[in-house]
């Protein structure tokens, strides 16, 4: 029995891609599941595909002491979309770096749940968005904090770059609390690269073109700072900005 | 070498400078000197081409050429290169890529071969290590952390990689203790110093002076050059401060 499919006035659907996504619902509607053991650590880079829709729907459980690190590039030629629903027990970990590149008429998004059901999680949430043309790039980010999920650290940092007059960058992060002595933070901010970074490297030699490039790939390249093995990651987004500056 | 002709500036359409005239020629160090205000700043952000700074009457000639009608980065290909009173942090681009990036642009615009990782990396480490840097900064995003003093000796490596012809240096001694000026002021000397180059430093205090000898100092007040004169300039305006001097 297939799951049925969702309309925009699910908020987590608000501004997905919803004729993108009929064709190809049936093989995301089920979504992965998987389960970190306590005290164990999971890492995963996710990279865009050659499809023009990408959806990935992801569950993690994680145990007492469990760690979890996802590096994501959502950079789909129409519609992708990582929605990720994480439960953190005891003392878990849950690290999420994630961008969306988009240009033309696409749709990236990153959408996410996470769930502090234990004492003392640590949640951190980066996305960075670069769009141009009419793209679209979302980030919906869902933050609970269950009665007695005492001493939740979660933070949530998100920043989009418009290139173009015409791109949208939607930024929900919303926090649901039901502890009382926790430490949750959010930030965000949309914006235009900055005129004196610009200058900077103009007056170093960089032509105007090259400048923007840098600053772009800059913004978006320190999301892959603290992963193992970044060389994957980091030329897929090299690649996505290149599509976007032009 | 940078000859300066009665140039006029205004920012956010306010008037800054009011008729800059000055000469420098190759070889030569000037110092120009003046209260917070009088348009020092202006004057370098003017002459690297900040957008916003309007030139409205006069101009400027880098090499026989017309500077004023370059863009930023043509003026850094030409050889112009200007040390920032507040270097900008660049978040996720380390200060390797970022002057690789700058000083192979600069050669490819001049039609010279672009440097290799290798060869690059070979002579960032060189300058850094004459600027007493630690080569590991290098690696670190462009002054992103770096304490005020160490954002100017960035600057100094960032010069030494790029080997300019002209330095405009705008208060490159401010934040500075006392053994960082005396390795910078070695820097300037050492990069800069040469027949074929020439440096505008823009100053407040007298105490770079000691290490970089100037040939000329001249003195800025509300926008226009109010007095010129030798070393010995400096050294009175230090004494006896800009109000007397500049009568």
């Amino acid at each position: 029995m297939t799951a049925p499919f969702p309309t925009r006035k699910q908020e987590e659907w608000r501004y997905a891609d919803l004729d993108a996504l009929r064709p190809v619902w049936q093989q995301f509607a089920e979504p992965l599941t998987l389960t970190v053991g306590p005290g164990e650590s999971f890492e995963k880079i996710w990279l865009p595909g050659d499809e023009d829709v990408l959806v990935r729907r992801v569950q993690i459980a994680l145990e007492a002491g469990a760690k979890a690190r996802i590096y994501v590039l959502n950079a789909a030629s129409e519609y992708g979309r990582t929605e990720l629903e994480v439960s953190l027990a005891e003392g878990a970990d849950f690290e999420l770096f994630g961008a969306n590149i988009g240009t033309g008429l696409s749709t990236n998004e990153i959408v996410t749940n996470v769930r502090h059901v234990g004492v003392g999680g640590r949640s951190r949430q980066t996305v960075r968005s670069v769009l141009n043309g009419k793209a679209t790039g979302s980030y919906l980010g869902k933050v609970e904090v269950a009665r007695g999920a005492q001493q939740t650290d979660a933070e949530q940092s998100v920043k989009a770059m418009l290139l173009d007059r015409g791109a949208t960058a939607n930024c929900k992060p919303e926090l649901e609390i039901f502890a009382d002595d926790v430490k949750c933070a959010h930030g965000a901010s949309v914006g235009e690269l900055d005129a004196m970074q610009l200058f900077y490297a103009e007056s170093r030699g960089l032509d105007p073109a090259s400048a923007r490039a840098l600053l772009l790939e800059g913004f978006v390249m320190g999301l892959w700072d603290s992963a193992k093995d970044a060389d994957a990651i980091g030329e897929a987004a090299r690649e996505a900005l290149r599509r976007v500056v032009g | 070498m940078l000859e300066i002709t009665n140039l006029h500036a205004t920012v956010a359409d306010k008037p800054i400078l009011n008729g800059v005239s000055l000469n420098v020629p190759a070889g030569e160090v000037h110092a120009i000197m003046g209260p917070n205000g009088s348009g020092k700043s202006t004057l370098a952000y003017v002459l690297a081409g900040r957008p916003g700074y309007e030139v409205s009457e006069g101009g400027a000639t880098f090499l026989g050429r017309d500077l004023l009608a370059m863009e930023p980065h043509e003026r850094a290909a030409a050889g112009l290169f200007l040390g920032f009173q507040y270097p900008v942090e660049i978040p996720g681009v380390s200060m390797l890529q970022f002057v690789r990036e700058a000083l192979n642009t600069q050669r490819r615009a001049r039609g010279e071969a672009e440097l290799s990782g290798a060869e690059f990396i070979k002579l960032a480490r060189e300058q850094a290590k004459l600027l007493g840097m630690d080569a590991e900064m290098l690696k670190r995003p462009v002054n992103v952390g770096f304490s005020g003093g160490e954002k100017k000796r960035a600057e100094m490596v960032q010069m030494g990689i790029i080997n300019p012809k002209f330095a405009v240096l705008d208060e490159t001694d401010s934040g500075l203790d006392i053994d960082a000026l005396k390795s910078v002021g070695a820097g300037i000397n050492r990069i800069m110093r040469s027949p074929d180059k020439g440096v505008l430093l823009i100053t407040h205090y007298q105490r770079l002076l000691d290490y970089v000898e100037p040939d000329k100092v001249h003195v800025l007040n509300a926008g226009r050059i109010v007095r010129s004169g030798g070393p010995e300039l400096a050294k009175e305006l230090e004494r006896e401060g800009y109000v007397e001097a500049a009568a």
